[in-house]
This record gives structure tokens, sequence and C-alpha cells, in this order.
């Protein structure tokens, strides 16, 4: 358009075409009919508008209130016999507590966990696409994927959506060969992208040698996150990454947890 | 009476900065909105060997009402109800869509989806609309493979669980912790948690029905109960306050 070309304005497929020439994925302003998506993969764009200022936009405005469910405090860290991963599970729409009982570790394959913290939808969405990849790797090359490989294939494929509103805190855990055990985060919110590797335990001087302390540690950190975060609450989801895969260790509610900690929280 | 109607006006008072204006008169921006919000209620329970699907069927919009007879729930196959509120145009589509997947699913696989297959199917269908969602909150209710009942709760871009029991729509926020109360037991102690039966359910669907109808103006008219068993579906309208 004319005025696009005087104003200087980049519409988002011409941004995404910069990235990506290859161009993969399709963004449509509705997907096919004859093969509704199943095809290829294909994403459904407003047009002309801004994606990610499009849906507040349109809340508010008689009675329209689209809300997504987001999940919050997720905990993971390493210590000398694999790591401990700790959630919540409390998914709010807005200001309407949508579940109490969500499970906020995706299981992408027995020896990789992810968690899910900002949006839901994006999380298991794209960690469902992860396992996949994960999957294809082990297939034709006859070896499991690396954790740090698959939190880098995770991270881009967030790339190719930067800007466009994606609300995604994950963690992928996991033991692997080469080193030991590995927890990578990925974050997108607001357009960026970061992901670190963590390969040093991430909780204070403390360093747990035994799993009952590691397990309660979990525990504690979840508990009092809960006690003092509105937007977390319902169970603790607890897993133990072990050499040979996970095991799920507990899922306790969370107000039992208050009860017996309540010594040192009021 | 000249006088009284002079001091009422608020134009003339503006100026002076007695009385504020009553309107605002700067630009405002219109823009169109793909979405309107039609109302309704939808809500499923699932048990042993059964389960329940239940919906209102008024059809609204601001201030009116459209129809007094449009369930929102939908037969997916003979296992499978789906409910669908919020706006009505996509729920239709949405539906229309559903129905295809399905039977392009037959032609390929010779057999019927099972309902978590359904559930995530829905969650990549709504999820390829991120960026421009079907504002539809879906409930699935079903039997799985087991023919134990099951209900898959959705948001409008697509998240997913397995729940036991679920409301959506209008008067979700009042139905929910009912719902927890009678059927999950919760914020009660000391009470036995008897397993629902199928004539239970029914009744205490019908009697939280009647209560969103008194206190949301978008739930009413009639309600549409669809009962899934391994016998097949059977549905029940029953009335509910037309006010």
């Amino acid at each position: 358009m004319a005025l696009f070309d005087v104003s200087g304005f980049k519409s988002y497929s011409e941004l995404r075409r910069q990235i990506f020439p290859a161009g993969q994925t399709h963004l449509v302003d509705r997907t096919n009919h004859y093969n509704f998506g199943t095809k290829t993969q294909e994403f459904a764009v407003p047009v002309g508008a801004d994606p990610s200022g499009f849906l507040k936009s349109c809340n508010h405005d008689s009675g329209v209130c689209i809300e997504m469910n987001h999940g919050t405090t997720t905990l993971a860290f390493k210590f000398r016999h694999g790591v401990i991963v700790a959630v919540d599970s409390r998914a709010s729409a807005g200001r309407y507590l949508a579940s109490n009982d969500v499970n906020k570790v995706i299981e992408i394959n027995p020896y990789l966990l992810g968690t899910m913290s900002g949006s839901a939808a994006d999380c298991q969405y794209w960690e469902r696409l992860l396992a996949k990849e994960c999957r294809l790797y082990r297939l034709r090359n006859n070896h499991r994927i690396s954790v740090a490989a698959a939190s880098k294939l995770l991270s881009n494929m967030m790339l190719g959506y930067r800007g466009m509103g994606l609300s995604m805190g994950s963690m992928i855990c996991g033991w692997d060969k080469e080193v030991r055990v590995l927890v990578c985060t990925t974050w997108m919110i607001m357009g960026r992208v970061c992901r670190v590797v963590c390969s040093l335990p991430a909780v204070g001087t403390v360093t747990p040698t035994v799993w009952w302390t590691a397990y309660e540690l979990g525990r504690r950190g979840i508990a009092h996150a809960t006690h003092r975060d509105a937007y977390s609450g319902g169970v603790v989801n607890m897993y133990h990454m072990q050499e040979d895969g996970w095991i799920k260790v507990c899922k306790e509610d969370v107000s039992e947890l208050i009860h017996r900690y309540r010594k040192g929280m009021f | 009476c000249l006088s009284v109607t002079k001091m009422l006006s608020a134009q003339g008072f503006g100026d002076t900065g007695k009385m504020k204006e009553y309107h605002y008169t700067g630009p405002v921006e219109h823009r169109f909105s793909p979405y309107a919000f039609n109302g309704g209620t939808v809500l499923a329970v699932a048990g042993e060997d059964f389960a329940i699907v239940a919906s209102d069927t008024r059809l609204s919009e601001g201030y009116s009402i459209h129809s007094r007879d449009s369930p929102k729930c939908y037969k997916l196959t003979d296992t499978t109800v789906i409910g669908c509120s919020g706006f009505h145009g996509d729920c239709l589509t949405l539906t229309k869509i559903i129905d295809a997947r399905l039977k392009m699913y037959k032609h390929s696989n010779n057999k019927t989806m099972t309902s978590g297959a359904i559930a995530a199917m829905l969650s990549t269908i709504l999820y390829s609309r991120r960026f421009f969602p079907y504002y539809v909150y879906n409930i699935i209710g079903g039997l799985d493979e087991e023919g134990k009942g099951a209900v898959y709760s959705f948001d409008p871009v697509g998240s997913y669980q397995r729940d036991t029991y679920k409301a959506g729509g209008s008067a979700s926020a009042m139905l929910q912790p009912l719902l927890d109360n009678q059927i999950g037991f919760k914020n009660m102690e000391g009470v036995e948690h008897v397993p629902l039966t199928q004539d239970k359910a029914v009744q205490l669907v019908k009697d939280v029905f009647i209560s969103a109808a008194e206190r949301d103006v978008y739930t009413g008219d009639a309600l549409r109960i669809c009962v899934i068993t391994k016998e097949g579906i059977k549905e029940q309208t029953i009335p509910l306050r037309k006010d």
C-alpha cells in the first residue's frame, strides 16, 4: 500500500520474511478450508493489525472478555542426585481462577521435563511440538537429544514469533550423557527470547546431599511462594529427575503444607 | 417552571465550572470489533460410567434476546458431546470444522475418534488461531476408551486438561464453586465422599442451572441435558425462567 511505503511501516509478514526467508510456517488470515492446516502448520493472524495489541483492543467492548489461562510459580534445582522440579497448580484467567488442579510439568519424554509458566496454551502447544522434534531427533540420529539441544530447539521455535505476544517461561530439565544434569530456562515475553543454561544449583549456599532434604526444599519453596502470591496455589507437584528417567515424587495440597510449616511463616 | 428548566441545563453551567459537563466531547475512536458476546452457560460432569453435558438455550446480545431455543451442546460422535459458549458465530464455525475433521479421520483411519483424541485435536485447532482467537469456551464431555466418564475443559486458545466437572460461559463463576462443594466435596470436613450416581448428577445439574438462571441475565429460558452412557446419548429439555 502506498501509505505503508511512505510511512516506512513494515507489516509483520515482511519482518518475518527477513528473519525466515524459507518460510516454514505461514501466517494467514484464515486457515486453509481444504486441509484445515493439517499438512503445513498455519496460524491465522488478524488482517492489518498488530497481533499482540489486537486482543487487548477487543476486550472491554460490550461484554467481550477473552481471557487466557496463565500459570505461575515453578522451581527447579540441580543437586547431587539429579534435578528436583516443583510446581504449583493454579491457572488464572484474568481475575477468575480457571483451575486449581493443573499439571504444570510437561512430560516431554521419559528423560526430559518441561515446566509451564506464563500462558498455558503457549507452553502446552510448543512443548508438545518439542516432544515431537525430540522424538524425530532420536529416530534420525539413533541417540537421545541432549538437554541443551532440546532447549535450543524450543528457543529457536519461539524466535519466529517474536513480538507477537507469546508469553512462556519454561524450564527444560533433563539428564544426558555429556553434561550430567542441566536446567535450561527459556523466557519469551514482550518480544525477547532469553535462554540461560544453569549448571550451578540456583539455591543459596545450602547444597542438599540427601534426597529427602531436596524434596523438603522443593516443597517449602512452593508452599511459601503460594502463601504470598495470589496467582499461585493449589497443590505442589514434584518430580525427581534421575539418571534413568524421572519419577513423580508427590502431589500435596498447599494448605496442609502451610499448616505444617506455620511456625516460621506467620 | 421556566427557571427550573434553565437550572437543569448542563451546558449553561459548563463555563463557570459550577456543574460538570455530562458528556465527553473529545474525539472517540470507533473500530469494528470482530467479536460479540452472546451469553450462555455450559456445564459438564463425569461419572463412573456416564457423562453429562448441559447448557441453557438462550442466545442474547447486549440487552436483547435473539433466541430462546439455541442450545449450546453439539453431538460429535456416539460417545462425545461438546458444549460451546461465547460468540455464537465462532461456535458455529468451530463445530463445523470439528465435524469436518472427524469425517476426515474416519475416512483415513476407518474408526471414530475417541474423546481424548478429539480433545487433543481441538487444542491444536484452537491454537492455530492463537493470534486471532475463536471466542469460544469449550467443554467436551464423553466416555473414554475404558468406558469411564471424561470431561475436558478448554480456554479460548487451546490450553486444556481433563477434569471431573467444569462449568463454562457467563455463569461459570457462580456455578463452579457450587460444583466444587457438591461434587468435589471441597471446603467441607468430615463428609463421606460418596461417588455420584447418574440420577443424583442429573438432579444436581437441574438445580444448579435453576440457581444460575436466577442470578445471571444471560442464562435462562430452557435447559438442555445430554446424558452419555454406553447405550448412547439421551437428551432432555427442562424449562427455566424466561425473564
